[in-house]
């Protein structure tokens, strides 16, 4: 990774570089629990989406389920990671109450998913790579709720049991934007794979952000670990508003303690959690009630091969094959959802090769435009990908122009429809009758001699012809049978 | 190896379990014996052998993603010290 | 009416399919003893209502030829096992008045079978000891007493209430759970049959966790034919227990009689310990006389880590028993013992719930598994177990089929007489039995003789995993050679 691609923050006495280093526990895609048979429907009455097993009732085992253990090497696969065919589940003890066992079953020394990586593009072109150290599987705890009563917590552990991978990157990031853009690179990962809804608003990803100050290119600070992200922007703020703090002591004469810290949005500052005296003794060692996790290649090669495409190859996909520009093919690729709806528009297209560019420009500017002005996302859109390949169609074939099209696109999206039955009714069809378009242009140059002798020295003035023929024919005439015959016209 | 007093009170710590100071030089005593007893493994020569994962060779069964479990909220409150509306109830945890 | 009390197992099935006597008369007179034996302590706690409920269902399927391979037996359950809406303990305060809405995968095949429960049995607490002292409910008394002694003998343990129910005529059989010898070494101290079936051979779902790797369920009977029949109905496959193999079960009983000839007996070499009392070793070399007899041929072995193998159990075993008594924590079952923050209440629920072996336990096994130690104490047992099961393997691959050994390094000894100035005393009665949990082998304890004094004393056979049958085989040459022993009643 080059400087270059990177903020550093200036301080007092020189510059400052930040070393981040996130993990992020993203829920599995399941709809059973990771050892027991529980649903794991958010939400839900207290304690109903729980089993014997959830609640730790003595003498309950687990058994693994084996979707998540499919989507954890299907994870894998999509982060580019070596997948190992044996790992162990270990016991990570301690106690707290929303921890029934009084330990959680994760991956310690032999997780599921060794090292991988990730791509992750920054604003104009630039981009990293940032390395994954590891997933594991894990179980998530219960949820407790402090606001019920002055003097006790409530427990529920509906969430208890769930599935989580855990996926823990190098401490390869160096800033904000990076750390946001690795987020919601991984993000879409998994959302393409399906192994993993990214909803953080319900907590299904959320961010523990390792963060650290040292000088460019020099020795490791001590870092401080803040909890629990489950907003990209907030994230932004907190290792911000974390390495000026560390910044500051350092540059007082004081030392960094490595601590747990969480961000208050409010305020917009992170705060100490608990401080390292306090830090656990977990206790690990391999969960006696479960065997190894053992399978073989043909099991990953299986899973390897009906892999979905994912963002990366989609877009060399959309370059190769559309001649798109690696901008607009990352807009498209971002979001399962648009890269699927342009995916949609492409395949009812009449012709793809001709078109496909255009498409693009279409879902782009004035899909995406339209639904960001108005606050909505792909999934609610008033135009389909069907309604939207006919408008294409008919400016690819000649029947409308693209300045019409934009009337057209705007009927769609209010009243509906079929775009060619619309443009057939009222009356929008390009004009490249020739004789039609003939008599106009020869009314324009007969109205206008000096213009047109000036146009036999200065080309350019070609546009303003174009212009009025087009005016006076609302907008109907076909621009290239306008050009030709004025052109000819006009003796140039 | 053997435990001193602040051992014996940081385990009992870790293990939650409250312990008198009278009764520290008595679980040390026997902490030690253990220990003691559990010292002649040192003896063994370990080298290249494996831990012992599992005692029978064989591969985990796992089970098939399917909700068949679960919706017994009576059950699973039935024998709690403290309850509310199907909640479980601990003095309050200061997070 | 003869005392129904005193068949055995086979004898009462055949008595109830010949409608000599109903199930309800069976299940009767054992209430009636269990009811004159109180002072035994064996059972905390009595079912007889339900007991005859079941009693009467299991004479209805017997009278319609419906009845299962245990109709209408009645049988005593150790607290271990959860029995659905009946009190189920471990024999902890912390599990207070714990009733389980479920049934442990083990019992629940019992009830299959047509078997009747007629309550809970003793047991150390969370089968944590050797002589079931250790139980919050009490210490039990063994029905063999020293000659010419009014002084009460402890069963062993843990299972020592099954033990010392089945020993008195209390109940036809038992489940018991052994751990490092929880099953053989109480048989061995009652004259009864328990047998340590191999390592997934029984679910453990259900039944309260002790040591994951080690725990496994199994029967204390009073003959090895009965314990076979309880056997059968016991093991196998559970999906629920991942640890459970999926082996179908053979008909155990059909081993019985079978002829041991040409089978290889193992006598390892290590087990004759130093200052070894001379009636074990007369036992030991009795019961080898027996084999021989049969047709078996013996053969030295050797089993070079046995020594380590009591050291190495007592990292693993209470390593992962600190884990598995973590979710006795006061918030969703059993006891509360308030505190003024929760970490208090974590503290003093578990100091008030928790017994002092308990404690000990889970506070040894807590530091070998703390930072700094754990490659120390739990890594290297965990190899050394690799060592002690493979010491076995070699001598399996030699055609041994199977091992002799004494079940227990001495005979019962008297309530508060061992391990009270340290606790490694009481952690030696299970030297020759631990072994076998080590290496997930099956393990049975049949009665033997007697000691000077009159108390019983017990043989040991382990076998290859799985080869239970081999055992009762081989068992049965012995309790046909060594006879019946009947303790003499004096509660
Ligand atoms: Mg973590
Ligand atoms: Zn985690």
């Amino acid at each position: 990774m080059s400087v270059a691609t990177h903020k550093l923050i200036k301080g007092a006495t020189g510059d400052w570089e930040m070393v981040i280093g996130m993990e992020i526990h993203a829920q599995v895609t399941s709809k059973s629990k990771l050892f027991s048979g529980a649903s794991t429907e958010f939400g839900g009455e207290p304690n109903t989406h729980v089993s014997l097993v959830d609640a730790a009732m003595p003498g309950m085992l687990p058994v693994i389920n084996e979707e998540c253990v499919r989507q954890a090497v299907r994870t894998g696969l999509g982060l580019n990671a070596r997948i190992n065919l044996r790992s162990v589940f270990d016991r990570k003890n301690y106690f707290y109450p929303d921890l029934p066992q009084g330990y959680q079953i994760s991956q310690y020394k032999s997780p599921i998913v060794g090292e991988g990586e990730v791509l992750v593009e920054l604003e104009g072109g630039r981009s990293v790579t940032v390395g994954v150290e590891r997933l594991h599987l894990e179980q998530d705890p219960g949820k407790m709720l402090h606001d019920r009563s002055p003097s006790l917590s409530f427990i529920d552990f509906n969430r208890c049991g769930v599935a989580l991978m855990e996926i823990v990157s190098k401490p390869d990031i160096r800033d904000a934007e990076q750390a946001k853009a690795y987020v919601t690179k991984l993000r879409s990962i998994l959302r393409y794979l399906g192994t993993c809804d990214g909803d953080m608003e319900k907590g299904n990803l959320r961010a523990d952000v390792n963060v650290s100050v040292r000088r460019p290119g020099g020795p490791l600070g001590t870092r401080c670990e803040i909890k629990n992200m489950n907003s990209i922007a907030f994230m932004g703020q907190a290792i911000e508003y974390e390495a000026r703090r560390q910044i500051e002591i350092i540059e007082d004469g004081g030392a960094i303690e490595q601590e747990t810290r969480r961000f208050d949005p409010n305020k917009g500052e992170t705060q100490s959690m608990r401080s390292k005296e306090e830090a656990h003794d977990y206790r690990y060692f391999p969960d006696p009630d479960l065997l190894p996790l053992e399978f073989g290649q043909d099991f990953v090669d299986g899973l390897k091969a009906a892999l979905p495409e994912l963002p990366d190859q989609k877009k060399a996909r959309f370059i190769a094959a559309f001649g798109l520009s690696p901008y607009d093919a990352s807009v498209l690729v971002a979001e399962r959802e648009s890269a699927e709806f342009y995916e949609t528009v492409l395949a009812k297209l009449a012709d793809r090769a001709r078109d496909g560019k255009m498409a693009a420009n279409w879902v782009i500017n004035e899909l995406f435009g339209r639904l960001n002005k108005e606050g909505r996302d792909i999934t609610g859109s008033p135009v389909t990908a069907s309604q939207l390949a006919a408008i294409v169609d008919l400016i690819g074939e000649g029947t409308i122009s693209g300045k019409i099209a934009k009337d057209l696109f705007e009927i769609v999206w209010q009243e509906g429809g079929d775009p060619r039955a619309l443009v057939e009714a009222r009356g929008m069809k390009q004009v490249t009758d020739l004789s039609a378009i003939e008599k106009v242009v020869d009314d324009i140059i007969a109205a206008n001699p000096d213009k047109a002798a000036q146009v036999r020295d200065k080309p350019q003035a070609l546009g303003w012809f174009v212009g009025q023929v087009m005016k006076s024919s609302g907008g109907k005439a076909n621009p290239q049978v306008v050009n030709d015959l004025l052109k000819s016209k006009l003796g140039i | 190896m053997s435990v001193d007093a602040a051992t014996v009170r940081r385990i009992a710590h870790l293990a939650r379990i409250a312990v008198g100071d009278d009764e520290v030089p008595h679980l040390q005593g026997e902490l030690n014996a253990m220990l003691a007893f559990v010292e002649q493994l040192s003896e063994v020569n370990v080298e290249g052998v494996e831990p012992m994962t599992s005692v029978t060779p064989m591969q985990m069964k796992k089970r098939p993603d399917v909700v068949n479990d679960g919706e017994i909220a009576d059950d699973i409150v039935a024998n709690a010290p403290a309850t509310e509306g199907h909640f479980f109830l601990v003095p309050k945890v200061v997070e | 009416m003869t005392d129904l009390t005193s068949l055995t197992l086979a004898e009462a099935r055949k008595g109830l399919a010949q409608k000599s006597f109903t199930s309800l008369e069976l299940t009767d007179a054992h209430l009636s003893a269990i009811e004159a034996a109180r002072v035994l302590n064996a059972f905390v706690l009595e079912t007889p209502e339900q007991a005859r409920a079941m009693a009467r269902a299991a004479d209805g399927k017997i009278a319609s030829g419906e009845g299962g391979p245990l109709a209408g037996i009645p049988l005593g359950i150790k607290d271990l096992f959860a029995t659905r809406g009946v009190r189920t303990t471990a024999c902890s305060k912390i599990l207070g008045n714990f009733v389980p809405t479920y049934e442990s995968t083990v019992t629940s095949q019992l009830w299959r079978d047509g078997a009747v429960m007629l309550g809970k049995l003793n047991n150390d607490e969370f089968a944590m000891g050797s002589s079931n002292e250790t139980s919050c409910f009490g210490p039990v008394g063994n029905p063999w007493r020293r000659e010419g002694s009014n002084a009460t003998l402890v069963p062993g343990g843990s299972s020592g209430g099954s033990a010392s129910a089945v020993a008195a005529l209390l109940c036809m059989g038992a489940t018991a759970t052994d751990t490092g010898g929880s099953i053989r070494q109480p048989a061995a101290f009652t004259a009864t049959v328990g047998i340590k079936p191999t390592y997934g051979r029984c679910s453990r779902w259900g039944i309260v966790a002790f040591a994951s790797s080690l725990d496994q369920a199994g029967p204390i009977a009073r003959s090895v034919r009965d314990a076979a029949m309880l056997l059968r109905s016991m093991a196998g496959h559970d999906p629920k227990d991942t640890t459970s193999v999926d082996i179908a079960v053979p008909d155990y009983e059909a081993a019985i009689g079978r002829s041991v000839k040409g089978m290889k007996i193992g006598i390892p070499r290590e087990y004759r310990l130093d200052g070894m009392p001379a009636e074990i070793e007369k036992l030991w070399s009795e019961g080898a006389a027996w084999l021989e007899a049969a047709g078996a041929e013996l053969v030295e072995v050797s089993l070079p880590h046995t020594k380590y193998a009591l050291p190495a159990y007592y990292i693993v075993a209470p390593a992962e028993a600190s884990s598995n008594l973590a979710r006795y924590d006061g918030v969703r079952y059993g006891l509360r013992e308030q505190g003024r923050n929760i970490i208090e209440m974590y503290e003093n629920t578990r100091a008030e719930g928790f017994g002092a072996e308990v404690k000990r336990r889970v506070m040894i096994g807590t530091y070998v598994l703390s930072a700094g130690y754990y490659d120390a104490y739990y890594l290297r047992a965990q190899k050394v177990r690799t060592l002690i099961k493979k010491d076995f393997e070699d001598c399996f691959a030699k055609g041994v089929n199977a091992i002799l050994t004494p079940a227990t390094p001495s005979a019962a000894f008297g309530i508060g007489e061992k391990g009270g100035a340290d606790p490694v005393e009481m952690y030696l009665n299970d030297i020759f039995t631990v072994t076998v949990n080590m290496a997930g082998l099956p393990g049975i304890a049949v009665p033997a003789g007697k000691d000077a004094q009159g108390l019983p004393l017990g043989l040991q056979l382990i076998g290859r995993p799985f080869d239970e049958e081999t055992l009762f085989s081989l068992g049965e040459v012995i309790e046909e050679a060594a006879g019946r022993f009947t303790p003499v009643r004096w509660w």
